[in-house]
């Protein structure tokens, strides 16, 4: 579980997080949902630490990771998963080098162990016989895969996903939300994704987060979106016709 | 104030760059791949510029001391003291600054603007250890073999030159390369490119660490990173001379 305290960050004298409280429970999937510009990516980098807030509180479990000395946190980082936007795979690694990259980081496990798991975890994301294979000679799709792979070979217990279906096509994008549903509740783990694609807000949106201007505005699930009656929020969801007309035809999930 | 928080920054990220390796085997194994990407790969064109570079200042030289009262081989004791005191260290270094400078950065670069550092970071790797000190210690090793080369291909290139214009004869120039030798310039630049070595690779290291955008934001990085390299290693060079030779 991950707890969120009152966080705020600015950037020279700019606030984009504005006294955002949060909690994250495990084994389910939680979206952070919002417009561009609105502050998700900064909240989500926020959590993760890649950049420190200004005030304000973040637990893992407890554990106050603003102010958990450095060895600690170096600790709580090996139990993180992420999956960025243009998945960061490592150019130079072949498909099994960048999953097996965190196991010949942080582990004493022999090569063939580390190997053995590398599949396994490219196995459980529906990929094979891509091993030698480098990021730039597979799909967009599969790269997001491979990250997803990377992200699960240590076991984590807090996975984090930065629009992960970004510059996919709906069908695999589809594919991808499904797969993060699927591990989140097979390993239990506190799954964080930000995302402005309505398909992955409806589909597996179990705990929905809106920011708007920086500021919480909305919490619920894909259940409840439909009637709310936040103006912010409306506007934002119900944007495209398509959407509209789902509302107003009465359709629910 | 611009250049005030540049010369923080970097202290800052040395220091980070100088932490210890998670895994050394691993540390080990990118040094000798670095080795290959920015020591190995730099030989060709450190011998054919040493080379020609080594015949030019021969031959200016020599059309250079007319007066009959100047023996010939003067023109081989000039060739070698340019050669051995700058030419090799810092105009190979200088070299090395824009193929291996604008490599390392564009690279680092890269990797910061499609998140890989960052997701280096969030693992738990020092990330800014993990891609410049092996770089670091690959050019700081090898830069003074390269150096090396280049006097020798230099001295060489000088000899061919004035051997075959007849300029000067093999017995002048030889005979010249080995008169009133002071084996301590040799010292002197190897230790100025040990410092240009390590120049080369955490500045243009901090430059493309700390590139910020897109593609654009990558080519600006790797310039800067090849100017500012220039501009030390011709400052260092300055106060490396007035120390070590004053």
């Amino acid at each position: 579980m991950i707890e969120v305290v009152n966080i705020n960050k600015s950037f020279e004298g700019k606030e984009v997080l504005h006294n955002i409280s949060a909690s994250f429970t495990k084994g389910v999937t939680n979206l952070i949902i919002g417009q561009s510009g609105s502050g998700k990516t900064v909240f989500l980098k926020s959590l993760v630490g890649l950049h420190e807030v200004d005030s304000g509180e973040i637990l893992y479990d407890g554990r106050d990771f603003i102010n958990m000395p450095a060895r600690q946190k170096k600790e709580v980082r090996q139990e993180l998963g992420m999956l960025f936007q243009g998945s960061a795979l490592f150019d130079s690694l072949t498909v099994e080098e960048n999953v097996r990259f965190p196991l010949d980081m942080f582990t004493d496990m022999s090569l063939n162990d580390r190997r053995d798991r590398a599949n396994f975890c490219l196995a459980r994301v529906n990929l094979q016989n891509i091993n030698n294979l480098f990021p730039s000679e597979i799909s967009g799709g599969m790269q997001k895969r491979v990250a997803i792979a990377r992200a699960i070979a240590l076991n984590p217990k807090y996975l984090f996903c930065d629009e992960p279906n970004s510059g996919l096509d709906p069908r695999t994008a589809i594919v991808i939300d499904e797969l993060i549903q699927e591990i989140t509740r097979e390993y239990d783990m506190t799954t964080i994704i930000n995302t402005h694609d309505m398909n992955s807000v409806l589909g597996i949106g179990e705990h929905i987060i809106f920011i708007y201007n920086g500021q919480k505005y909305w919490e619920g699930s894909n259940k409840e979106i439909f009637d709310s009656t936040n103006k912010e929020l409306n506007d934002f969801i119900f944007a495209s016709k398509f959407f509209k007309k789902i509302k107003e035809s009465g359709a629910r999930i | 104030m611009q250049i005030l928080f540049h010369m923080g920054r970097y202290a800052t990220f040395v220091i980070k760059v100088f932490g210890r390796p998670q895994k050394h085997k691993i540390f080990f194994s990118q040094i000798s791949k670095e080795m290959e990407a920015l020591g190995l790969s730099s030989v060709g064109i450190v011998a054919i510029i040493s080379f020609f570079m080594g015949a030019v200042i021969t031959l200016q030289t020599a059309y250079n001391i007319e007066m009959p009262l100047i023996p010939r081989y003067t023109v081989g004791v000039a060739a070698r003291d340019t050669i051995l005191l700058e030419f090799s260290s810092t105009i190979v270094s200088l070299i090395l600054a824009g193929k291996v400078g604008s490599h390392i950065a564009s690279e680092i670069g890269t990797m910061r603007v499609t998140e890989q550092i960052d997701a280096l970071d969030i693992m738990g790797v020092n990330s800014a250890g993990f891609l410049v000190l092996p770089k670091v210690v690959a050019l700081v090793v090898l830069n003074p073999f390269l150096v090396l080369m280049s006097m020798g291909i230099g001295i060489f290139g000088g000899w061919m030159a004035g051997s075959v214009s007849g300029e000067v004869t093999s017995a002048e120039y030889l005979y010249g390369i080995q008169y009133a030798f002071i084996p301590f310039y040799i010292t002197y630049s190897l230790i100025k490119s040990v410092v240009f070595g390590f120049l080369i690779t955490t500045i243009s290291g901090y430059w493309g660490y700390f590139t910020s955008g897109g593609s654009l934001e990558v080519g600006r990085s790797s310039t800067k990173a090849v100017v500012v390299s220039s501009i030390q290693i011709l400052l260092f060079n300055l106060i490396l001379t007035q120390l070590l030779l004053a």
